[in-house]
């Protein structure tokens, strides 16, 4: 078979069109990416940040290269990562993060399923309308949003003293709504819920519905209905709605910051207290990178269960 | 008593009377399809039958139970939908076990039944394909097996061949019927497509307007249509107006508006005087240059070819009458050493025997 003419034009003209954004991925991601795979090699230099690798000489201004093949062991350095695995508080913070993004995603999923099949079966006026609501909060700016959340959860809310007087109804005392673990997931669903609702409803909505007319006609209740054909079909959606909503939930700081208590952070209060509060890059680094890797493995393993799961069929 | 008793159903949506005051019967075993042009109300007194909608009144009697309010998953009676519906995440064997698994079929019972309808439909070493991997006529033999698997009392097809190309509605058509023996499950078949209608059942409902028109078997529903709609519907057909001049024993006087007198079979309660129409199928009427003029039973006319419809096997000639009337008639192309027999502008002549058409009253 003879190949089209056009072939080479539009092997270049793909090129072009994906230039742009290639390149800018390449510098502002994979570049930086590998800037702080690097820097989690290195030591803390003695006023943060780190330890340079060259010096400069105050009166002549000539730079002089430090790291050497036999000084490198004072500039290169697998502490960093050593001093992950030592404290066993690290390994506790990832657990409790994936905890916290794991229940935030379950929350998503069971409200936002409901949601979005209303809004995939509602006729096209509603539907748009409701879509434009899911997406209205994206308007405000995030921050602010948050801050409501302070508010109302805040004690002297109505919120909260409505649900401290109904609580006194059965002598229970008092409850503090804010700074708690409580408040941080309320805060992370509140903010990845549009999240999950979106791919769902993309999905459910390009459903067959003569499916399920034809499993009721073949014997099926209302619960096998779903089971059987609605859920099995949406799961594309479902998995897309997940991985939206689990991996910025897990490297949220934000919302622990605002919302959490002392005991609510989160490896992104961590990474970000390594940063910018005790100027230690390289551990920093390191924390960025564990939890990169640990964010791999899960969808490596969710991969490898998918396929194992098809292969049984 | 019959297997299938609708009585008196009545389905409005709105203002819109979908089917009005239908009553019929099904016998167990039989072939029986409901035919009529789209909006006729067939295909909503299937979904009343499947149970996708309640009557406003009348009773559905299945097996001696009412079953009119009974859900459809509640319901010994499986559908092949138009679209087939089969379930995409599955495989084939999968698609089949579906209603089994629904009834709580024991598992070690599940495989056997499987394989007894894949080897019916003839679609053994498919079980493990999915059905995006099929062709459509693959796919519709997938569908009818999933909803004969689980014997169901009643089998409706909502325009199953529909989708498929004309050589392949053929033959899909020869695999339902025997099929349909083999199995020996009541059929309740939906179509507007009457030349399936005529080939597939045992007996036709031919509706309109949400009402039955004609309730006969195929050779009487076009041999002896009862009404201009269902004469007209079904295949081609001349509707010849006339009026009655007198009524004989065995044959009645009519006279054919503009063209002259002919007899015609009587018909019960005819009048001198009374309006109606002969309805005279084209395959039923002689033509030729000339025709001899010695059987007394016919009528004879002459005009010329006004046009012609070369099908290959036949031709259609559509007749000028010499009053200007059009009638359609049809000859086998057998004529040696030609094409066919006439042309356009050639003058011929037509006969019918008393007993080639049928007359209307109305």
């Amino acid at each position: 078979m003879s190949k089209p003419v056009y072939g080479r034009v539009g092997r270049f003209a793909k090129w072009l069109i994906s230039a742009p954004p290639l390149v800018y991925l390449l510098i502002f991601f994979a570049l930086p990416a590998l800037i702080m795979m690097f820097a989690a090699f290195r030591f803390p230099g003695d006023y943060g940040g780190l330890l340079p690798l060259t010096e400069v000489d105050p009166e002549t201004g000539k730079q002089t290269v430090l790291i050497t093949l036999d000084t490198w062991r004072d500039y290169l350095t697998f502490e960093n990562f050593g001093r992950f695995f030592e404290d066993a508080i690290y390994l506790e913070l990832f657990i409790k993060s994936f905890w916290y993004a794991g229940l935030t995603t379950l929350i998503c999923l069971i409200l936002a399923y409901p949601l979005s099949w209303l809004i995939a079966r509602s006729n096209k006026k509603t539907r748009d309308l409701l879509v434009l609501l899911v997406i209205l909060p994206f308007w405000s700016n995030f921050l602010i949003r948050v801050y409501a959340w302070m508010i109302i959860l805040g004690p002297q809310s109505y919120f909260s003293r409505m649900l401290n007087g109904f609580l006194g109804w059965f002598g229970i005392e008092p409850v503090s709504l804010l700074f708690s673990q409580f408040a941080v997931i309320i805060g992370l669903v509140y903010v990845h819920l549009p999240f999950m609702v979106l791919p769902l409803y993309a999905n459910l909505e390009k459903h067959d519905m003569s499916l399920l007319d034809a499993a009721q006609d073949l014997g099926a209740n209302a619960w096998q209905r779903f089971w059987k054909v609605t859920w099995p079909l949406s799961l594309p959606g479902v998995w897309a709605g997940v991985a939206l909503v689990f991996i910025p939930a897990l490297g949220m700081f934000a919302i622990p910051d605002l919302l959490g208590g002392t005991n609510s952070m989160m490896i992104g209060n961590l990474i970000k207290q390594q940063f910018l509060d005790s100027r230690d890059w390289p551990f920093g680094s390191v924390l960025s990178i564990m939890l990169t890797l640990s964010v791999l493995l899960l969808a490596a393993v969710a991969a490898w269960a998918g396929s194992r799961h098809k292969k049984k069929d | 008593m019959a297997l299938l008793e609708i009585r008196d159903v009545v389905k409005r949506f709105g203002d819109f009377t979908a089917v009005n005051h239908v009553s019929l019967s099904v016998e167990a075993g039989e072939f029986f399809t409901l035919l009529g042009p789209s909006g006729c109300g067939k295909t909503t007194l299937l979904r009343m039958l499947a149970g996708f909608e309640q009557p406003d009144s009348g009773e559905i009697i299945l097996d001696g139970v009412n079953v009119a309010n009974v859900p459809p998953e509640k319901r010994p009676v499986h559908t092949v939908f138009q679209n087939y519906a089969l379930f995409p995440h599955m495989t084939v064997a999968q698609n089949i076990a579906f209603p089994l698994k629904m009834a709580g079929v024991p598992q070690s019972e599940i495989a056997g039944r499987v394989d007894e309808l894949l080897e019916d439909v003839r679609l053994q070493e498919f079980a493990k394909r999915y059905p995006h991997e099929l062709s459509g006529g693959q796919r519709q033999r997938v569908a009818i097996a999933r909803a004969l698997v689980n014997r169901p009392k009643l089998l409706l097809l909502d325009e199953p061949l529909s989708a498929l190309d004309a050589k392949l509605r053929e033959q899909m058509q020869i695999e339902l019927i025997t099929l349909q023996k083999e199995v020996g499950i009541t059929f309740v078949y939906v179509t507007h497509d009457q030349g399936e209608a005529l080939a597939l059942s045992h007996r036709i409902a031919v509706m309109s307007r949400g009402q039955v028109e004609q309730l006969d078997a195929p050779e009487h529903i076009y041999s002896y249509p009862k009404s201009r709609f269902v004469a007209d519907f079904i295949g081609q057909c001349n509707l010849l107006d006339a009026t009655v001049l007198d009524v004989g024993t065995d044959r009645m006087t009519v006279e054919i508006a503009g063209v002259g007198q002919c007899h015609v079979l009587p018909v019960a309660g005819a009048a001198a005087g009374q309006k109606g129409c002969l309805t005279l199928r084209p395959e039923k009427i002689k033509l030729g240059a000339t025709l001899p003029a010695d059987d007394s039973d016919e009528v004879h006319f002459k005009g010329k070819v006004h046009d012609c419809l070369y099908l290959g096997d036949v031709t259609i000639y559509i007749v000028e009458l010499d009053n200007g009337m059009l009638v359609e008639t049809m000859l086998p192309n057998s004529a040696p050493g030609r094409a066919k027999f006439f042309d356009d502008n050639d003058l011929v002549e037509l006969a019918w025997r008393y007993d080639a058409g049928h007359f209307i009253l109305g």
